[in-house]
């Protein structure tokens, strides 16, 4: 009966361990998978400045729409947390995804190979931001539901394991841009 | 497709730990095969094992020898030997289209939260793709021009999401595996073969035990088909897996359904590869007919799963998703 009783004891304290190091691990990968997005965002920063220089010449007629993107990305470069960050970043990504649909308006725009080289650099950019994102969302609630499913919140609680914050998605991303009606004007 | 997070994350380490028992498992298997071959070698042809003969299995010992070597070189070194035989070639960042395919190879890399593969190209106008490794560090990626040539970059993403899946899942281990695994058995059966026949008309009067004998026999000349059928069966179910996966990347089932409906339009055959390394391909690259059919006997010849049917399966992930709007 003793044997039985220890024998219980050490499986305990082998899961106790075992859900220990997975909440930690989770915790580590998540801190680094924001990282991951963090250089694509820096990335992003720097290539648009870029971007819109290339373009000024050729869209005399989009000077405004460019403001708004070169302010957007001032107001993303200053913002902190995940929150604010996620909030701005995605207004960024919404007027970036403006200029690219108004670039199909001008044909010699598709002729200039810088141009097309940071089109593309950006278009992967934003691919990337989005992937990290999902990757670093998916791994965030891995963890917040290991917290709280039965047996392992105990643990979680224990030793004050907390939820992390999802990079979301608003829902104006998800909603059919509506690029032309307020431009062709 | 994408099940929750915590459903997949145990899905792909119980893949992952398969894959690794299956290549242990054929890995072993491959010895005893070695093994069992020399000893039929010894017994039938230099008449070790009975009163008279030499007292050294010769065989048997070179046979061990021989196999263990290879089955280390193709863990260690399989991916280089098969991308070297490929004529894969570093990609050239000069040119757009290889500077296309490395930042698709890194979003996918971001995706699935792999390290990044190597990346190669293949000058060849058959559009083709590969992956190879024992794992995912050391990992690589080959895509023929023709392939960067014929799709668009959503489509090029599928099919390199499809290749990084075979990469998280594993698969390239046990792929790469089986494909060095097989040149040495096709090498070593076409000897035994040759040999058995001509030592079956000389000591034609000799007494051996029939029990012996025909095991042995059956295994040099069966031997060739048995591990093809083997192959083939491990490469199939892979297949599919690797489209679900790779549908979990890229959250776009419809990328990866048109660049199969591309490359089937415009498939010929990739002449650098061989039966010993078809099943590494992301579409059967020898381009036989029954590929393209469904049924038993086509499900027994073939290495790969009949595109109709792949592609039929993504567009019922795209119908159950919702059709939601591609990325890219």
């Amino acid at each position: 009966m003793r044997w039985v009783i220890l024998a219980i004891l050490i499986l305990a304290a082998v899961w106790v361990i075992w859900t220990y190091n997975l909440l930690v691990s989770l915790r580590h990968r998540i801190q680094n998978g924001w990282k991951q997005i963090d250089v694509q965002l820096k990335r992003r920063h720097d290539l648009i400045p870029n971007l819109v220089e290339a373009v000024r010449g050729y869209m005399k007629y989009e000077q405004e729409t460019l403001e708004k993107v070169m302010q957007a990305r001032s107001r993303a470069v200053s913002s902190t947390g995940v929150k604010e960050t996620a909030q701005a970043e995605n207004l960024l990504t919404q007027s970036l995804g403006r200029i690219f649909a108004l670039m199909e308006n001008y044909p010699d725009l598709k002729a200039n190979e810088n141009v097309l080289k940071l089109q593309e650099e950006l278009t992967t950019t934003e691919n990337q931001i989005s992937f990290a994102r999902q990757y670093y969302n998916d791994l965030v609630m891995r963890y917040n539901m290991q917290q709280e499913v039965f047996p392992s919140s105990l643990v979680a609680k224990f030793f004050n394991f907390g939820p992390s914050e999802f990079f979301s998605v608003p829902e104006a991303e998800r909603a059919t841009p509506r690029v032309n009606l307020s431009l062709q004007a | 497709m994408a099940g929750s997070p915590e459903h997949e994350a145990l899905d792909f380490a119980e893949r992952q730990s398969r894959n690794r028992r299956l290549s242990a498992v054929i890995v072993f298997l491959f010895l005893i095969f070695f093994l069992s071959v020399g000893l039929s070698v010894d017994y039938l042809k230099l008449d070790a094992f009975t009163p008279g003969g030499p007292q050294f299995p010769l065989a048997t010992v070179l046979a061990l020898a021989v196999s263990t070597g290879i089955s280390l070189t193709s863990y260690y070194w399989g991916s280089d030997l098969i991308l070297r035989a490929l004529g894969a070639e570093a990609p050239n960042l000069e040119l757009p289209e290889h500077r296309e395919l490395r930042n698709i190879v890194t979003e996918m890399a971001l995706a699935s939260g792999c390290p990044m593969p190597k990346i190669h190209v293949i000058f060849d106008p058959a559009p083709n793709a590969l992956a190879m490794g024992r794992d995912e560090y050391h990992a690589s990626i080959c895509v023929t021009t023709g392939l960067l040539l014929l799709l668009t970059r959503e489509q090029t993403q599928g099919v390199i999401a499809h290749e990084i899946a075979h990469i998280r899942n594993q698969d390239t281990l046990l792929m790469s595996l089986i494909s060095v695994l097989l040149g040495g058995i096709a090498l070593l059966s076409d000897w035994s073969q040759r040999s058995v026949s001509a030592s079956a008309y000389r000591r034609h009067g000799q007494r051996k035990n029939a029990l012996w004998v025909v095991p042995s026999l059956f295994l040099v000349l069966f031997s060739p088909l048995i591990s093809r059928l083997l192959a083939m069966a491990v490469s199939r179910q892979r297949e599919y897996l690797a489209d679900a996966t790779a549908v979990e990347f890229t959250r776009n089932p419809l990328g990866l359904a048109q660049a199969l409906e591309k490359i089937r339009n415009a498939a010929m055959p990739f002449h650098k590869a061989s039966r010993g390394t078809a099943h590494l391909f992301f579409v059967n690259p020898l381009r036989r007919r029954v590929d393209d059919r469904e049924g038993r006997l086509a499900d027994l010849l073939s290495t790969h799963p009949p595109i109709a049917h792949r592609i039929m399966l993504l567009y019922q992930m795209a119908g159950l998703a919702g059709g939601r709007s591609p990325k890219a």
